[in-house]
């Protein structure tokens, strides 16, 4: 049995349904994330958990025990939110206090629990000021301070990072990494930025329109998006997505691309379950920008690369990357060379396919084929 | 050439700023004028002797000044036949008009809490009725009032029979805070709705987490952060009700509980012996000087609180 276990979660506003049967499991200890564009119901499902929005139907069990109708305060969940909600009225020392003195805990244990978890954060020579004396990322310390004084049993983080500047929220992404593998707590977290999702979680979920797109550990999502959806909203640069026709059959099934000025670039693909129905259809072929690189760049030990020639339209060197851009298919392709390709604008240069790498999608249903 | 032309125009310019700025200031200096001479004139008057009011100009300083108009005021004044000044009536406005600024603001709080952070549905109907409490005219509900303190006096009297103890239902006092506590609430839960409406709603989330229950959050988060819109409130309740001479002297018109305003009426409208212009003066100044001190001390405040509550509501 999981620790978390979110079943056939519905949440309706009126006639407006936000969450529409969601189904999550959390193993103890996990990590949690919840990631999609503004809108998804992200949020609500998160505010579900805590217990700060109702839910219209369906179960929540934390460690077997039910929690839908439990007061947030009996869940013994902590959260902490995107604005930090420190109240201004308060020392940091009674902001983090403030559970505990609500829950009638003795002062001297309040003061070893604050020492002991300020300790942790870096926090004890602030423990005196007013939230608004201080930075932008103390306050981010302070308000996981309060939270972890409690010691839950689930962490809840509602984007907790994107009031940060870039610098800072890289620095506090791998404080709180390096908090959840010291503490092993459990975390449900929430966030649009896809980079955040992919480092620190256990497990992704993927939402859009209220229904989870697809659940997996952060590889499967990467390297085995279930849809279009999943494909194209993770990974940075996005993965290139064009459409592509499936020719051929037997051992001579390839897959073929427009490309401008040329004969259509052919890549033979694998006796792949299902594709070999699509022969002679249409179908969007996906390929990450790392892998499709010049050929000394490529992956030695994939099973399946193929060259192939193409016309270079823009190149874009990055310092540790060269990203080159070409056309297929009628759209605009990423590559991702190594920093030092011999490779020009306006020229022919030949960039290798790792197949084992490639997803084609049905582009009616936008579900995954291959 | 061009250069001539500009600096031509901006003298001109310059010129015509002046002239505006003169009209501007004219006009202002002339209003103030207008608007202290009465001050002007109550103070002077209130350190004179009767015999320089009755010789002299009205406009004149004091030629030989004299604070016993203050004196007599305070603790001398005919009101109706008692001549004991009117420090009575003075703390009989004080006592009613603590308890009712205190309980009003207070109330006008919880609404206003209660309308943004805890919303129930057709919580827009409630508020648009409270604020129809703004816009009525209070003669029009004098009589209808005056029948409701009427039985709450009964009840008073029938508690005092029973228990031989009113609960202070029927005394004048109380009814004048009830009333003020009723008329105040549209105005106080304005203020406070459009407040909490701008105020962080994670931060009672966020409470609610840590376990903090409806009154905890309102006592421990809500008014500690609300310093800016208790002052304007306080400010308004206290200079509306001391102020208010409908309803005192509808209610508590007569004898010993009468209020400063009203008492103030009958020390001006005595109409035995000479008219003591100077001891009236100084009643006035007496009756107005809280209203005056709690400006000057938070009307700092007002006008901030005042725009916070305008631009963000």
């Amino acid at each position: 049995m999981a620790f978390l276990e979110i079943s056939s979660l519905r949440k309706r506003f009126g006639a407006l349904e936000i969450l529409k049967g969601i189904n999550l499991e959390l193993e103890k200890g996990g990590f949690l994330v919840l990631v999609g564009p503004s809108g998804c119901g992200k949020s609500t499902l998160l505010n579900t958990i805590a217990g700060l929005e109702s839910i219209t139907e369906g179960d929540i069990r934390i460690d077997g025990r039910t929690i839908s109708d439990l007061h947030p305060s009996k869940r013994d969940i902590a959260m902490v939110f995107q604005s930090y909600a420190l109240y201004p009225n308060m020392t940091v020392a009674g902001n983090i206090s403030f559970g505990m003195e609500m829950r009638g805990v003795a002062a001297d244990e309040r003061k070893k629990a604050i020492d002991k978890v300020a300790k942790v954060l870096q926090i004890s020579h602030l423990l005196d000021r007013k939230p608004s004396q201080l930075s932008g990322g103390q306050r981010q310390r302070v308000a996981m301070g309060r939270a972890l004084v409690r010691d839950p049993k689930l962490f809840l983080f509602d984007e907790p990072l994107s009031n940060l500047d870039a610098k800072l929220r890289v620095d506090m992404r791998i404080e709180i990494k390096r908090l959840h593998q010291a503490t092993g707590t459990s975390i449900v977290y929430v966030t649009h930025d896809q980079i955040e999702a992919m480092t620190l979680a256990t497990k992704i979920a993927v939402m859009r329109d209220g229904e989870v797109q697809q659940f997996g550990t952060p590889s499967e999502i990467y390297n085995n998006p279930a849809n279009l959806f999943v494909a194209d909203f993770m990974g940075s640069p996005a993965m290139n997505l064009v459409t592509a026709t499936i020719a051929g059959g037997g051992n001579d099934l390839h897959v073929s691309l427009a490309r401008p000025g040329a004969d259509p670039l052919r890549l033979p693909v694998p006796q792949m379950n299902g594709l070999a129905s699509y022969a002679g259809r249409e179908v969007v072929f996906g390929i990450r920008p790392e892998a499709l690189t010049d050929p000394d760049g490529a992956d030695r030990n994939a099973r399946s690369v193929v060259e192939g020639d193409c016309l270079i339209d823009v190149v874009e060197p990055a310092g540790s990357d060269t990203f080159a851009v070409t056309k297929l298919g009628g759209k605009e392709v990423v590559a991702r060379l190594r920093a030092d390709a011999r490779i020009a604008t306006g020229q022919t240069a030949r960039l290798a396919f790792n197949l084992d790498k490639a997803v084609f999608f049905d582009p009616q249903s936008q579900r995954r084929i291959a | 050439m061009s250069a001539v032309v500009s600096s031509s125009a901006s003298g001109r310019s310059a010129g015509a700023r002046t002239l505006t700025r003169v009209v501007i200031y004219g006009l202002l200096a002339f209003f103030a004028i207008v608007y202290l001479m009465p001050l002007f004139v109550m103070l002077v008057t209130s350190f004179k002797t009767m015999d320089e009011i009755q010789n002299g100009n009205m406009l004149s300083l004091p030629t030989s000044p004299t604070v016993e108009p203050w004196y007599k005021a305070w603790g001398q004044a005919c009101v109706g036949l008692t001549c004991a000044g009117i420090k009575g009536y003075f703390w009989n406005s004080t006592k009613m008009v603590v308890p009712a600024v205190i309980i009003s603001t207070l109330l006008g709080a919880l609404n206003g809490y209660v309308l943004t952070k805890w919303r129930f549905r057709g919580h827009t109907l409630v508020f648009a009725l409270m604020l129809f409490a703004c816009f009525i005219p209070f003669q029009s509900v004098l009589l209808p009032m005056a029948t409701i303190l009427g039985s709450l006096g009964r009840f008073g009297v029938t508690l005092q029979n029973a228990t031989g103890f009113s609960f202070g239902f029927g005394n004048p006092t109380v009814n004048l805070v009830f009333v003020h506590v009723v008329y105040g609430l549209g105005f106080t839960t304005l203020f406070f709705r459009n407040f909490y409406e701008a105020f962080p709603t994670e931060l009672v989330k966020a409470a609610q987490v840590d376990g903090a229950g409806f009154f905890q959050i309102f006592r421990r988060i809500m008014l500690p952060n609300s310093l800016p819109i208790i002052v304007v409130t306080v400010i308004y309740q206290f200079t509306n009700i001391w102020n208010d001479f409908l309803f005192a002297s509808a209610y508590a018109g007569t004898g010993e509980s009468m209020p400063m305003t009203v008492a103030l009426n009958n020390v001006v409208n005595t109409s035995t012996g000479v008219v003591e212009y100077n001891v009236n003066m100084a009643a006035a100044m007496i009756a107005a000087m809280p209203t005056l001190l709690v400006y000057i001390l938070a009307g700092r405040y007002f006008v901030r609180g005042l725009m916070a509550g305008a631009v963000k509501g």
